[in-house]
């Protein structure tokens, strides 16, 4: 549990992060919360020779609604979602997320922008992201672009950030009458990678048909995964509880979990199942709250 | 029978529920645990482990780790054969490698170690010492052990043909299979108590320090039993010159111990052999994979148990045979007589006069343990063994679990009572335990709750485990380490002005004893409590003991202080009787004072009559106020216990949630109700674990598949129920408090509960057994193959 020598640096700016960057190239890492990337230190299955740290960036560290959108800055923790007022009365789905993960410590420290970017469909934001087709900013030497979160995972620890790019920022259409999401996962215990774990962002008028839906998976896939074909069973129809069984099945069917300790394959896929009818039902109980 | 206090709140003796003063220095992160030693000049070990389970080791190169700047050494086995000290003796008997000379023998075992300047170096070392592994195929399977065509693997052992350690066994064979022919009812079930690790939240560690101008031995370890360790290092280190009057073995503050800090594993013997050639005080720290992939595990049980009864459930035999997976070497820290600990308490708390058990232990390619965590020596095996027997029986005749219980006790008046494998159990009222339980939880009322949400397909389940724990070794005729008989200590000082200083030969893991033993002392003295201060710990001021563990502390150095005390009081009732001018029969005790009985007005309070010890005592008296105890019990002490757990389960993912979880507790009388109530919630806590979320498991090529806490489920408070506790008290008839030790209890009874609970939730399906733990993914498969999920 003792890391190998590295050398720490601290960009106090996005523009100071990029000189390091570029100086050290690929024996550099960027640290934010350092959640995901530490305890690999420790083990030594990652042994970067620099570390560059970005967590005391100004201005990334943010939740707010501007032109229609809820924007997130990258430094946010997982605290900060958990106790926002704007996640709680708006964005419940946030706040269910933000609670189960690590503990109320690691969340004091681990950042939003962290979790997406370290690639792992372990992880419990991307499905969320995937759920309210979030879009993601990120910044490199040569300037800002957007990536659109169905792009942003490519593979196995693997995402559509080039070298040198910081992830600054994360875009969510903001809610609105009818929109209710709401995110939970099966763990072994309090602090454990999903089992499996199920967001849904949920939009239906006044006579229950489905507006716009988003689903998305957490560590049943090797990527994060969005189940499009429940989405696409679910969207322009009047929402039932055989429709909503049916979704559920069709999550249990097209994702491609592992055997590990967790359980079988079997085991992952059922779940999964009745975690998405239960999800989708209360992101729907918070839908017609809303409405 | 509830206990009263007899000293005021200002005294602070027994029944109060006083603070826990040691908790002022924990609080404020100002404890003294082994890794705060830092001492001049120190250098860091760090460890070098086997990736393989069973291999020949052919080379080791340290040439690039000795080329690192700052390493001082790399210590390996071959270098310790030249002093002989590559081998150590277990505390049963067995042998164990400090350092392998030719072979591993489990994966993570110790294969060199570095010594560096600083902890950063030595694990840059670890990593630059190349070993080259001839890797064999490794035995896992404990049956597979005794197969005729197993490898030997003890082949160190001169004409070992087997890995066959022992055979114990108790009771009546012959007899106890007449019972079992005729009986009316047979039940059998095979129960598998898997490895688990105690996992403490402090690893195991040591500063050792060699002074080569005084010839001393100054060893900061996290261990349970320092003078134990002063005596094992002193017969096996005797002939390179560590004399024992030269080793002294400081136990500090120790964050946790539970058994695992019972053992001498081969990092202190390194760091103490380093530190003697360097001249330079060594540190060793585990982390916490080193921890839970090397260090002692428990259980590793596999039982066949046997009940038989009558067709009115009436309990006549219980028969079990056991096979014990030791690992590599029998690690176990039991008794000597009792290769297999108390396991013979399993005919239970039943009234029965035939039984046989047996228990044969194999070596395999594990690391080595069977310590008692948080266990006196195999109780938890053998509760859960018979706690789980009588629901099958229960089940198949058709009664209720309760009142089966009830039908089966021995009853108050059969106390003390000679139990079918020999044992006398001491006191109890296990009637009124198992009443008290089901009338705080409402048992009646949940019955009919159970009925009702059957009949809508819900999975509810009630368990109960009435268990007899046995604790306090022990009795110095039949009980020794190494020969080293199990009495206890305690030393009382008393200074002029009534303050005081008390010594003892157990030592703390966090079970408060420098606030319970002050309060014994308070109460038989009548000093207030935070006048006394408890040291534990140091074996050149502690007098001798045999340390802390299976909930022994209480049974015989609490009774040890109770003794000494009582010696003082009657030294203080001389000086009174001569103070006062009146004969000692005059004289009438009250906590704090003696007074002239018919004239209370003439009164001496203790700490005049102290002062008077050294000021102004009696010719012919000596001086001084100071006492000492060796404590020997005239028998073992048996706490009891009645816990009923609620669970619901989720009949589509398998969830298990304990709804409700009543623990009564019978530990005698009760020194510190508030401490008792803590142990009692983190005893409960610690049987929640191996019920629902613990267990090392390996695969086939010997590779731990959990070694770290990622996967090693530990439970936090989130996963806790609310535990609901209260006690019935029969106070033990030998100990000179009524007091039996409590520390165990809950660990021993709560997974027979549980278990109970989730078997009786799913017995609509025909489940009859389910082995721990019982996670939601077991329970799954469970509702999967009975076509409850698809």
């Amino acid at each position: 549990m003792i890391p190998a020598s590295f050398d720490y640096h601290r960009a106090s700016t996005l523009q100071e992060a990029f000189t390091f960057a570029q100086e050290y190239g690929e024996d550099a890492k960027y640290l934010a919360g350092g959640h995901s990337l530490i305890p690999m230190m420790k083990l030594r299955f990652s042994e970067p020779a620099h570390i560059i740290d970005i967590s005391r960036i100004q201005g990334l560290k943010y939740i707010k609604e501007e032109d229609g959108i809820l924007k997130i800055g990258a430094l946010t923790t997982e605290a900060d979602l958990e106790f926002s007022d704007l996640c709680h009365d708006k964005y419940p789905i946030l706040v269910d997320v933000s609670k189960l993960i690590g503990d109320p410590s690691v969340r004091n420290k681990a950042t939003v922008g962290g979790n997406l970017a370290h690639g792992d469909a372990a992880n419990d934001h991307p499905a969320v992201m995937l759920a309210l087709k979030a879009n993601i900013v990120a910044e490199g030497p040569n300037g800002t672009h957007n990536i659109p979160v169905d792009e942003f995972f490519k593979g196995f620890f693997e995402t559509a950030l080039e070298q040198h790019d910081i992830l600054i920022e994360i875009q969510i259409p903001a809610t609105k009458a009818g929109n209710g999401g709401a995110y939970n996962k099966i763990e072994r215990k309090v602090g454990d990678y999903a089992t499996s774990g199920v967001a849904v962002n949920l939009t239906v008028d006044t006579s229950d048909t489905v507006v716009d839906i988003g689903i998305g998976l957490t560590n049943v896939n090797p990527v994060p995964m969005r189940v499009s074909r429940a989405e696409e069973a679910l969207k322009g129809n009047k929402l039932t509880q055989e429709l909503i069984e049916k979704a559920g099945k069709i999550a249990g069917e097209d994702c491609s979990p592992t055997a590990d300790l967790r359980g079988s394959e079997d085991y992952k896929r059922s779940i999964t199942k009745e975690l998405t009818i239960r999800t989708i039902n209360k992101a729907w109980e918070r839908a017609k709250a809303s409405l | 029978m509830e206990f009263t206090c007899k000293t005021s709140k200002e005294i602070g003796g027994m029944g109060h529920s006083l603070k826990r003063r040691e908790d002022d220095r924990f609080i404020q992160g100002k404890g003294n645990y082994v890794d705060d030693v830092k001492l001049p000049g120190m250098l860091y070990m760090d460890i070098v482990r086997s990736p393989y389970a069973y291999a020949k080791i052919k080379s080791i190169n340290t040439e690039k780790a000795l080329a690192i700047d700052g390493v001082i050494t790399v210590i390996t086995g071959k270098d310790l054969e030249e002093h002989n000290l590559h081998w150590m003796p277990t505390f049963l008997s067995d042998t164990q490698m400090v350092l392998p000379t030719d072979t591993v023998m489990y994966q993570a075992q110790e294969v060199a170690c570095v010594i560096a300047t600083s902890r950063y170096i030595a694990a840059d070392a670890v990593e630059a010492v190349e070993v080259d592994y001839e890797p064999m195929k490794p035995v896992m399977d404990p049956h597979k052990a005794l197969d005729p065509d197993a490898p030997v693997l003890r082949t160190d052992k001169e004409g070992k043909k087997d890995n066959h350690i022992y055979h114990w066994e108790n009771g009546d064979r012959e007899k106890t299979e007449e019972v079992f022919k005729n009986a009316d009812v047979v039940v059998k079930e095979q129960i598998y108590l898997p490895r688990i690790h105690v996992a403490s939240i402090e690893t195991c560690g040591c500063v050792a320090d060699y002074q080569t101008a005084t010839k001393k031995m100054t060893v900061y370890m996290t261990t349970q039993a320092p003078h134990a360790v002063r005596t094992v290092v002193a017969l096996v280190a005797g002939h390179v010159g560590l004399s024992e009057e030269r080793i002294r073995i400081i136990s500090p503050d120790l964050g946790g111990g539970f058994g695992g800090k019972v053992p001498i594993y081969p990092g202190y013997i390194v760091a103490i052999t380093a530190t003697f050639l360097i001249g330079k005080p060594v540190k060793w720290i585990e982390d916490r994979t080193e921890n839970l992939q090397a260090d002692s595990f428990a259980r590793d049980y596999d039982m066949t148990c046997e009940l038989a009864a009558t067709k009115e459930g009436k309990i006549q035999a219980f028969r079990i045979k056991t096979l014990a997976d030791m690992g590599y070497t029998d690690g176990s820290a039991n008794p000597s007589k009792y290769p297999a600990g108390m396991f013979s308490i399993c005919t239970g708390s039943y009234d029965y006069s035939t039984a046989f058990a047996e228990v044969d232990a194999v070596y395999t390619n594990k690391p080595p343990g069977g310590i008692a965590y948080r266990c006196s020596f195999r109780v938890t095996e053998a509760a859960h063994a018979i706690e789980r027997m009588v629901d099958i029986l229960a089940q198949k005749i058709g009664k209720d679990p309760a009142e089966l219980r009830m039908e089966n006790f021995i009853k108050k008046d059969q106390f003390p009572y000679k139990s079918a494998l020999g044992w006398e159990y001491d006191s109890g009222d296990y009637h009124a335990g198992l009443e008290k339980a089901m009338n705080m939880i409402g048992y009646d009322e949940l019955r009919k709750e159970q009925v009702e949400k059957r009949a809508k397909g819900e999975y509810m389940g009630i368990g109960i485990c009435t268990f007899t724990e046995i604790v306090g070794a022990g009795p110095s005729k039949d009980f020794d380490i190494l020969g080293l008989k199990m009495f206890d200590s305690a030393e009382i000082r008393v200074h002029p002005t009534g303050k005081a200083i008390a010594r003892f030969g157990t030592k703390s893991q966090g079970q408060g004893h420098e606030t319970t033993y002050a309060q014994i002392i308070a109460e038989e003295l009548g000093i207030p409590a935070e006048h006394i201060t408890i040291e534990e710990g140091d074996t050149d001021t502690a007098p001798y003991g045999l340390g802390t563990y299976a909930s022994r502390s209480i049974a015989t150095a609490g009774a040890a202080a109770a003794i000494a005390a009582r010696k003082l009081r009657d030294k203080a009732r001389k000086i009174a009787a001569y103070l006062l001018e009146v004969s000692e029969e005059d004289l009438e005790w009250e906590p704090g004072k003696f007074s002239v009985k018919g004239a209370p007005e003439k009164s001496k309070t203790i700490q005049e009559l102290v002062f008077a010890a050294y000021t102004n005592y009696p010719p012919g008296m000596e001086g001084g106020f100071e006492a000492v105890h060796y404590y020997d019990p005239p028998n073992l002490t048996f706490p009891s216990g009645a816990y009923i757990c609620v669970v619901d389960i989720d009949g589509k993912t398998g969830a298990i949630k304990v709804r409700r979880f009543v623990a009564i507790d019978d530990c005698g009388n009760i020194i510190n109700p508030m401490i008792v109530q803590g142990q009692i919630h983190g005893g409960l806590t610690q049987g929640i674990a191996p019920a629902m979320y613990e267990e090392l498991i390996y695969d086939d090529e010997g590779n731990i598949l959990n070694g770290s806490f990622m996967d090693y489920l530990v439970p936090t408070a989130v996963e806790s129920p609310k535990w609901e506790t209260d006690h019935v008290v029969t106070p033990s008839p030998h100990h000179p408090l009524g007091a039996k030790g409590v520390a165990e209890s809950p660990t021993v009874g709560a997974p027979p509960a549980i278990v109970n609970a989730i078997v009786d939730a799913l017995s609509p399906l025909g489940v009859t057994h389910v082995e721990i733990p019982v996670t939601p993914y077991k329970v799954w498969k469970i509702l999967k193959e009975k076509g409850v999920v698809d």
